[in-house]
């Protein structure tokens, strides 16, 4: 079973050379610590910079420039800075190669949840919906069942939806799994899980065509 | 050369009231027009509709008026780390639609650009576009979105000068440069008020013509929301 950073570390093999991508807040902002440095990739981030490094050292910080998650960072070489409809025009646009984000949910037809619990959570839905309305590459980083141990892998959401028909790729702390047109497709084991373990821990329908090999790093 | 400056906050203000529709500049609490926030305190007008990517925390930017309960209805695409708001937001003291970022930004847009409404594929299939048109255009559906309509927009750039230019720094721009112009009145608070020609015409990122007012603030706080940083070690 993987941890966060786990998880982050697999995902970060999705990441190609060329890319723009954009990292959602959690799971997914650790991708960035895990990129290959023989490679060059551009981080985005919605609230309005392209070229995103790391967070600054103390004393270095400047509250004008900061990522989507309100936390303080730095700028690489190249970067640019723009506004608000400037930022959704790259990711509506489907100018931005990669979306990663979190979820609550995700069903089998590739509907994600993460914006809201009917009376528990509204915060706001933030750029998810547009994220996940456009981006031709969306993985979502999560784990595999919520804190009550259920399956976050479901026939259908349960919660009210982000977007839909979306998702692409699914990366858990038990498994990769991909959402093919008949449903969710196993394709890789975390270490030391079994199919049998992801089964149960799946929900939805879970298609297991031949041997399904253990992620490598 | 049209003259923008106002000599004071309270005349960059004239004319707000009770019950108007205000667009607010700034991504979390970067970029936020902490003076006209101030000022709106101050004059406790009541009833007001806030059209803003975020509402501040408890006791800085929107938090201020929502304290006041200043604030009727909110539009925002995030709202989390204000209990305040989430209090007055569950009780139903105050009204809140929430709307996906890129949607707030375009709808401003729109307004600024003389679109009357936008198709965006943002929200389909979702509660937020509920009770909206759609329509299919090659294959994909798309939800209609209307432009806003604001009395006042309030805007917070680096540098300007008196003919309305603007500049603006790092991600302190988000917002600003698309309300601008997205209201009747667009009032603009800067860092720096410029003297004239000392902006180059290549740099500027809002031609006056978008702004009505313009001042520098007397004071800006630009409180940091998370603070990150990392180790030297590194």
């Amino acid at each position: 079973m993987l941890d966060k950073n786990g998880i982050a570390k697999r995902i970060a093999k999705e990441v190609q050379d060329g890319y723009y991508v954009n990292l959602g807040i959690g799971i997914p902002t650790l991708v960035a610590n895990y990129v290959r440095d023989d490679i060059e990739v551009e981080f985005q981030s919605e609230n309005g910079v392209l070229g995103m490094g790391p967070f600054p050292f103390e004393g270095e910080e400047d509250a004008d420039i900061i990522n989507a998650g309100k936390q303080t960072i730095t700028t690489l070489p190249g970067a640019s800075f723009f506004d608000s409809a400037m930022s959704f025009a790259m990711i509506r646009g489907q100018h931005v190669d990669l979306t990663i984000l979190g979820a609550m949910e995700v069903s089998e037809n590739g509907d994600i949840a993460n914006w809201k619990i009917p009376g528990k959570m509204v915060k706001g839905m933030g750029g998810a919906m547009d994220l996940v309305a456009s981006a031709e590459n969306i993985i979502v980083a999560m784990m595999h069942t919520n804190r009550a141990g259920e399956s976050k892998l479901l026939k259908n959401c349960s919660l009210p939806p982000t977007g839909v028909g979306c998702v692409k790729k699914i990366v858990t702390n038990m498994a990769v799994i991909e959402v093919t047109p008949k449903g969710f497709k196993l394709l890789e084991r975390a270490p030391g899980v079994s199919v049998e373990d992801i089964k149960n821990a799946t929900e939805g329908d879970l298609i297991i065509d031949g041997d399904i090999p253990e992620m490598k790093f | 050369m049209i003259n923008k400056k106002v000599d004071n906050i309270s005349e960059a203000l004239k004319g707000v009231s009770d019950n108007m529709t205000f667009m607010f500049g700034g991504f979390g609490l970067s970029g936020i027009p902490e003076n006209a926030i101030a000022d709106l305190v101050k004059r406790n007008i009541k009833g007001l509709t806030c059209i803003s990517n975020n509402a501040g925390v408890d006791d800085f930017g929107l938090g201020l008026l929502l304290h006041q309960k200043q604030i009727k209805k909110m539009v925002s695409s995030y709202v989390g780390e204000n209990d305040e708001f989430e209090r007055q937001m569950l009780s139903g003291e105050l009204d809140v639609e929430l709307i996906p970022q890129g949607t707030l930004a375009e709808r401003c847009r729109a307004a600024q650009a003389g679109f009357p409404a936008i198709y965006t594929p943002a929200g389909y299939g979702t509660e937020v576009a509920e009770g909206k048109e759609t329509r299919e255009f090659d294959g994909k559906m798309y939800v209609l979105e209307h432009a806003f309509k604001a009395d006042f927009a309030f805007i917070k750039a680096w540098k300007g000068d008196a003919a309305g230019n603007l500049i603006f720094k790092g991600t302190a721009r988000n917002f600003n440069p698309v309300m601008c112009g997205a209201a009747k009145i667009t009032v603009a608070e800067v860092e720096e008020l410029v003297p004239v020609g000392e902006l180059d015409p290549n740099q500027i990122h809002v031609p006056g013509i978008f702004v009505q007012r313009i001042f520098q603030g007397e004071t800006y706080e630009k409180r940091i929301e998370q603070l990150t940083v990392r180790q030297m070690s590194t």
